[in-house]
């Protein structure tokens, strides 16, 4: 799916101006991660991509469509929205309920809706719940159950705000090639996340954002080791880049924030000075 | 002496098949940072309701062994008298905020305990510094992001300064140059006032440098407990799914690759860079 946003605004109903003017292009099949302060306008940027909000100057268009002139309902069989907090998401009384709310709301048939949900649950190491209340679940799990209910329908993209809240190191891989996966079948995905160091293990378009606004945007090994740039939008380097911003002296290279990388780059260096 | 003493302790929620927390038993001594990790539903969070003795009075199930804190045995005091003594902010901030304004949430547990009007603004401002919302303070906590309700969360417990600090995942919704500055303010607490703090993280590569007492649970037993340099440094550990830091899995690999490095493990980025330089000038 393409997104085509040009020179969004909007407001809250207090007055509170959150975006001040956002133009950006998301192609078939691209990951972006949005990055940047808390109240940067990030949520309210992807609330966008959904419908959920409409601008209040400029437009947004989800593959050509205007999300003013179409309603959330319309968008949401192709735009799955997965919530910072699993809780203003989840009603169901146990999670396979949870998770076959959506699939009958879109007409599915039971055999489907089985085959879906069975699939769903083993992708998110869920299976054992599936009769349990998402209630008496841990956070990650109820974050991971809110996250199942929308990949079982498929939507053609998928926007995650914050989804590797209070998951373990596990879980976050399986979430990065599940994420690869989808590129794969050239389906998008938009995530709002804080979590530099799952940023740095996927190494996405990186839209970093500042008071309603974008103030940088490319390729995530090139805007995670820009260290002025971060410090301005209240970001912290990745380890990797941490570490090899203070190498600078031995000839390390500064843009590494893979650890692989990372690895070579040092051996080599050793290598060279034996020489 | 120890301020909390676990012993033996199962719990099982109403409804559930099985203990969420499994004979487990644990000392802190008092002024200890620590710091407990592993796989999401292994217990982190029961154990953390264990302390204030939410568990079991709020959430009844059953629980059999010994638990107390700060001398008071949970079991026998309601999590309101306990609350003087161990403060606990929540995964999820809506889950405690309630007043009609950020400065009354945090004012709150003090008009609790009694304390005067003027320790009390004292304490209340210095909480809202500390947090950063004191610019904020008159608006209504259910008005605001979930990254500043977890500031709120974090305030109302430190303006109470309790003996035992308890934080469960408390800066997850924040930036991670804002989640930094919050645990150097609980680290310096811990260090300067010598409060007892416990913090529930998968985020080790932010965290795992002001630990001295690290626990790894796995279904609701403790796997492994002890000097975070050993437990990260152990290939079991990375095997239960904990996220070791980056700056300690590039050292195991540099070392297996024939790199002379330091015999210490570090734990962040900056001590490995450190050790590199100073392994260069023998290169």
């Amino acid at each position: 799916m393409v997104i085509t946003a040009e020179d969004v605004h909007f407001s809250y109903p207090n007055n509170v101006e959150a975006l001040k003017g956002v133009s950006l292009q998301i192609k078939d099949g691209e990951f972006v991660a949005i990055m940047g302060q808390n109240g940067a306008g990030k949520s309210t940027l992807v609330k966008h991509f959904n419908g959920l909000l409409k601008p209040s100057q400029g437009s947004v268009r989800v593959d050509g469509v205007e999300t003013s002139k179409t309603s959330v309902a319309a968008l949401a069989r192709n735009v799955g929205f997965v919530f910072q907090n699993p809780d203003h998401q989840l009603f169901s009384e146990t999670v396979e309920d949870e998770i076959a709310f959506a699939l009958k709301n879109f007409g599915f048939e039971q055999e489907v809706i089985e085959k879906r949900i069975t699939w769903a649950l083993n992708l998110l190491s869920l299976t054992q719940y599936r009769k349990t209340s998402p209630f008496l679940l841990s956070g990650g799990e109820r974050k991971r159950v809110a996250l199942a209910s929308v990949l079982a329908w498929d939507p053609q993209m998928l926007i995650l705000d914050e989804p590797t809240i209070g998951q373990d190191h596990e879980q976050k891989e399986k979430l990065r090639q599940f994420i690869v996966q989808m590129q794969t079948q050239k389906k998008t995905v938009v995530t709002v996340t804080h979590d530099v160091e799952f940023v740095a293990e996927c190494n996405p378009r990186v839209v970093l954002m500042k008071e309603g606004k974008i103030v940088a945007d490319g390729p995530g090994k090139i805007i995670l080791t820009n260290q002025q740039l971060l410090t301005e939008s209240s970001i912290v380097l990745p380890q990797i880049a941490q570490i090899f911003t203070k190498l600078t002296s031995l000839g390390l290279p500064k843009d590494i924030i893979d650890i692989y990388e990372a690895k070579q780059a040092i051996l080599q260096t050793k290598e060279s000075k034996r020489r | 002496m120890a301020i909390i003493e676990i012993k033996n302790l199962t719990y099982t929620y109403p409804g559930a098949t099985k203990p969420s927390i499994n004979d487990v038993s644990l000392k802190v001594e008092k002024g200890e940072f620590v710091l407990i990790t592993g796989p999401s539903g292994c217990g982190k969070t029961t154990l953390c309701r264990c302390f204030n003795g939410l568990v079991p009075h709020f959430y009844q199930g059953e629980l059999k062994g010994e638990i107390s804190v700060a001398g008071l045995e949970t079991l026998k005091h309601h999590t309101h008298e306990m609350a003087r003594h161990v403060g606990l902010v929540f995964q999820n901030p809506e889950n405690q905020l309630f007043a009609l304004s950020i400065e009354k949430d945090v004012a709150f547990g003090l008009e609790n305990l009694g304390v005067s009007q003027a320790e009390m603004r004292q304490k209340v401002d210095w909480a809202l510094h500390q947090t950063g919302i004191y610019d904020i303070r008159e608006r209504s906590p259910h008005e605001i992001s979930g990254g500043q309700q977890q500031r709120v969360a974090i305030a109302s417990v430190l303006a109470m300064q309790p003996e035992v600090i308890v934080l469960d995942e408390p800066t997850s919704f924040l930036d991670p140059l804002s989640a930094e500055k919050i645990f150097e303010v609980i680290y310096e607490l811990n260090r300067k006032q010598g409060i007892t703090v416990i913090l529930v993280e998968h985020r080790l590569d932010l965290t795992a440098k002001y630990t001295d007492h690290l626990i790894v649970m796995d279904e609701g037993k403790i796997f492994f407990e002890g000097d975070p340099r050993d437990i990260l440094n152990s290939e079991q550990t990375r095997l239960i799914g904990v996220g070791i830091p980056k700056a300690t899995l590039l050292y195991q690999m540099l070392k297996k690759d024939g790199l002379n490095l330091n015999k210490t493990t570090p734990l962040a980025s900056e001590e490995l860079a450190d050790q590199l330089l100073e392994a260069l000038k023998k290169w």
